[in-house]
């Protein structure tokens, strides 16, 4: 089947089976691999994207219910917040081996848009579900109030 | 790349290190440049790259590029080697650009390491340090030659800072990219002795804690490229149904409903499984789901479970008829017990764990005629080389390899399962590139687990509750058995991995520590920090287990154990500071424990909390100090540490595989537990170096104290109730509760 959906503020004609997970779409139709795939059952946040702002685990997203929804992805996540939490995440050195930042990236972004001074517990409920093998919490949870404390100067 | 100098007739052994294609090379660590060719005194330096040896190129706008020769999964290491070159080189760290090295063991094999292109073991800074600071500091020297000619002064008169030779007295100062571009060079290169390198105090880079990793800002804006992400023209996804049980083949494959998928172009009949190739990942995703096979039944593993064999372990650990195959002789330690007066005795364990690196298992490969290309996340591209050349028929040399940037290996990375599926399949369809990314679940349920374990350890102590005799056995299956069994034999079936770490720098009269393999059939692997992981875990509880039975604190008793030992002693004092060890935590239990592993002193102390009801345990807090001898990156070492203290946690307190008749019963992260942010534990470290010691590894040295220390937190909180099982589990902690 065909379907319109729109990534990243462009529309895109996508031929393939509703079914299909939002993940791979991306991945290998889109060519956007910066999200990515680490379970494929909505248990590891690696394939976290916006959609409709929310975020939410593409791997168990069918295609189907993508197509009418605004997704952002880790490629063109911009604003205020986006930028504090990608310099935080810069400025901490946060990244190890990197594989679940963009969805680490996602999760926080999410967050701060909610809450402006998350504090550690928000932290835990928001950020649970993505994990990192390279368990780069510490300076995650540092990196978060970073850019919060940033925003909150800029404010 | 045009060589600064004529090609010379006479080729140089490759393993000179750094003979460039056609071109001159400076050999380090390995003597002096042979003599070369006559006539070549003074040669004009062509316009473009310069590159003096196989490791840099520097442009003529001054850029230089560095080789990184290790493979970057994390561990910061494609910033740490070329940060050494860059600091004896003198170059402007903003101007180096790192290039990941091409699979060419000759020329760039770590000297520590068998000579390999094999990243693991927290070998790389050990292994590749003296190299690439002498290549850096000779670099050096050809840059003050080339600039001496240039500005007609004797090389005497000439120094350098970032990225400039000087000459004070004239107050003329040349950059790198104009000495690269236009120096005429003397021959004989000029040769870095020890002597050149500089002084620990002239370090620029060295230990800054302003230098942040240099793969760092690709990974905030999804542009780095791992395995997963390599995308090829004509490119084809293929997926490969594996046998539930290892060593099982398939016998008969009904495919038709997977052909009939849409977007599937190839069943590929496998030994070990059926491939499936087609357009989409989604596409083979289906269609593997859609075979039916029927398996052989004849493989031993489908004997193979998991707690019933860990129980035969630690009887065979307790069975002292039994001998094992000595891995460490120090006096004769069971004469020294038997005529002790008070003898401690004890069974550790684990189970085994899963490596679930955040990127699972994949690999992209292009097979034409006699020739391969791959583009994937390994460890190992030189076994890359051998694993593919012997799929497709031809030789290692015709297998070209692409390291990507990997997400995550933790030793996984360096197997070559998935190279050889991506290979076999490329093979089956020639001429088009296939990628084959396994599903979590194949990754859990095919991974190479650390093995499991049981480990029995008696100790004698004398009137004075001084040590006279320890003996440690270590009862599991071998890794260098299946992975280098050359290695294994030369040992007399002893496997130096699986008994990493029993070997320890307490200071006792009689050690003896012995290795009881047991061959089960079940491929076993090396796991983050492989068998020091476990066996500090069973020595460290040990040494608290004498302190209690000795009535005295464990870090003093550390301290007297380590009594010649600095820096040891250091690590340990400098933690329990941090910790206020000696202030009493209502309902927190505070837990040491020490290591010298992998070159490096690490001591931590763990903060736990307990609910007896539900044997829950919760890690508040883990302070640690380390001693990396030489601190490369101050602030990634702290990273460093995080890591191994976060999976130290999580490892003793939920990672958890069971085989049952062969079959593993965990599959993804609902089944697989893994350390999420709400449990990680708060974490201090303080970096602590030795000036004038060697370079120690770090990669691996946070993990291995963690889990004792928890443990030690545990009996402390609990007035004596001892884990020794890993993971602490609810109901093991409950049962030890109840006991
Ligand atoms: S890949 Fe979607 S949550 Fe893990
Ligand atoms: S940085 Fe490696 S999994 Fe998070």
């Amino acid at each position: 089947m065909s379907y319109a959906i729109s990534v990243n503020g462009q529309i895109h004609h996508v031929e393939d089976d509703g079914q299909t997970p939002l993940l791979w779409v991306l991945r290998d139709t889109l060519k956007l691999t910066g999200t990515k795939y680490g379970c494929g059952v909505a248990q590891c946040g690696a394939c976290t994207v916006h959609v409709d702002g929310t975020p939410t685990r593409s791997c168990t997203l069918p295609l189907e219910v993508a197509a009418s929804a605004r997704i952002t992805t880790i490629e063109s996540i911009e604003g205020v917040e986006a930028q504090a939490i990608r310099d935080a995440w810069v400025a901490r050195d946060v990244p190890q081996c990197g594989f679940c930042q963009s969805g680490q990236i996602m999760s926080a972004v999410a967050l701060l848009r909610t809450l402006k001074t998350p504090t550690d517990r928000d932290i835990d409920v928001a950020m649970s579900g993505n994990i990192c093998r390279c368990a780069t919490y510490n300076r995650i949870r540092a990196a978060i109030h970073d850019a919060a404390a940033q925003l909150g100067t800029a404010r | 790349m045009t060589p600064i100098l004529q090609p010379q007739s006479r080729v140089l052994s490759r393993r000179s290190f750094l003979v460039t294609t056609g071109g001159l090379g400076i050999a380090v660590a390995f003597g002096s440049v042979p003599d070369l060719a006559s006539g070549a005194a003074m040669a004009p330096a062509a316009e473009g790259d310069f590159r003096p040896n196989a490791w840099i190129t520097i442009g003529a706008d001054g850029t230089v590029s560095i080789i990184s020769p290790a493979v970057e999964m994390g561990q910061g290491i494609t910033t740490t080697l070329p940060l050494l070159v860059a600091e004896e080189l003198d170059a402007d760290w903003s101007r180096v650009r790192v290039v990941q090295a091409p699979s060419d063991a000759e020329t760039y094999g770590n000297p520590g390491f068998y000579g390999i292109q094999l990243t693991g073991g927290s070998e790389s800074t050990r292994g590749y340090n003296a190299l690439l600071r002498m290549t850096g500091a000779q670099t050096r020297l050809i840059l003050l030659a080339g600039a001496a000619g240039m500005l007609n002064v004797p090389v005497s008169e000439l120094e350098t800072e970032p990225h400039r030779v000087l000459h004070p007295s004239s107050g003329r100062s040349l950059d790198y990219g104009e000495i690269a571009a236009r120096a005429l060079l003397p021959d004989p290169l000029p040769q870095a002795t020890e002597a050149d390198l500089k002084q620990s105090h002239r370090w620029r880079y060295i230990g800054s804690r302003t230098i942040q990793r240099i793969d760092v800002p690709s990974k905030v804006n999804g542009t780095a490229v791992f395995g997963i992400d390599v995308q090829l023209p004509d490119m084809l996804h293929g997926a490969v149904l594996r046998a539930p049980v290892q060593d099982e083949r398939p016998e008969t494959i009904d495919d038709a409903e997977a052909r009939d998928v849409p977007g599937i172009t190839h069943i590929v009949p496998l030994s070990y499984g059926v491939g499936i190739v087609g357009e989409t990942v989604e596409a083979t995703r289906r269609a593997k789901d859609l075979l039916n096979v029927t398996w052989s039944t004849t493989s031993r593993v489908r004997n193979y479970s998991s707690q019933r064999l860990l129980d035969e372990y630690r009887a065979v650990g307790r069975d002292f008829g039994q001998q094992g195959v000595p891995a460490h002789t120090n006096g004769d330690a069971e004469a020294a017990i038997a005529a002790a007066t008070t003898v401690i005795e004890a069974d550790y364990m684990s189970d085994h764990v899963a490596h679930a690196t955040m990127e699972p298992m994949n690999a992209t490969a292009l097979v034409t005629g006699d020739r391969v290309e791959i583009w994937a996340p390994t460890q190992g591209p030189t076994g890359t080389q051998g694993f593919a050349a012997e799929v497709v028929g031809t030789t290692p040399d015709k297998v070209k390899v692409n390291t990507t940037l990997l997400g995550g290996g933790f030793g996984r990375k360096a197997e070559a399962d998935f190279i050889i599926d991506a290979v076999s399949l490329a093979k089956a369809v020639e001429g088009r590139p296939v990628k084959v990314i396994w599903s979590r679940e194949d990754d859990v349920r095919h991974d190479k687990f650390r093995p499991l374990e049981a480990q029995h350890v008696k100790v004698g102590l004398d009137a004075e509750g001084n040590i006279v005799g320890w003996r440690h056995r270590i009862v599991a299956d071998s890794i260098f058995a299946r992975t280098l069994p050359p290695v294994f034999e030369e040992a007399g079936g002893h496997d130096d991995v699986v008994t990493e770490g029993a070997k320890f720098n307490y200071t006792v009269p009689a050690h003896q520590i012995e290795y009881l393999r047991q061959d089960n059939g079940l491929a076993i692997g090396f796991w983050f920090a492989v068998g020091v992981g476990y066996t500090r875990f069973a020595i460290e509880c040990v040494v608290d287990e004498i302190a209690a039975a000795r009535g005295i604190d464990p870090v003093a008793l550390r301290l007297e154990l380590l009594k010649d030992q600095p820096r040891a002693r250091k690590v340990i004092e400098t933690v329990a500071r941090m910790a206020e060890w000696d202030r009493a935590r209502d309902g927190r239990g505070l837990g040491v424990a020490y290591s010298d592993a992998f070159g490096s002193h690490c001591a931590q102390v763990a903060e736990v909390s307990l609910n007896r009801d539900t044997g829950a345990i919760r890690v508040h807090k883990v302070w640690c100090a380390i001693d990396p001898g030489v601190a490369i990156q101050p602030l990634h070492i702290e990273a460093m540490m995080m890591t191994g203290i976060t999976n130290g946690t999580g490892h003793a307190l939920f990672e958890q595989i069971n085989v049952i008749d062969g079959e593993v019963q965990e599959s993804n992260f609902d089944t697989y537990r893994l350390i999420r942010m709400s449990e990680a534990p708060e974490i201090e470290v303080a970096v602590v170096p030795t000036p004038g010691s060697p370079f120690g590894g770090i990669g691996q040295a946070g993990l291995p104290p963690t889990g004792p220390a928890i443990a030690n937190a545990v009996a402390r909180l609990t007035g004596g109730v001892r884990l020794r099982h890993y993971p602490f589990t609810p109901e093991r902690v409950k049962a030890a509760l109840d006991t």
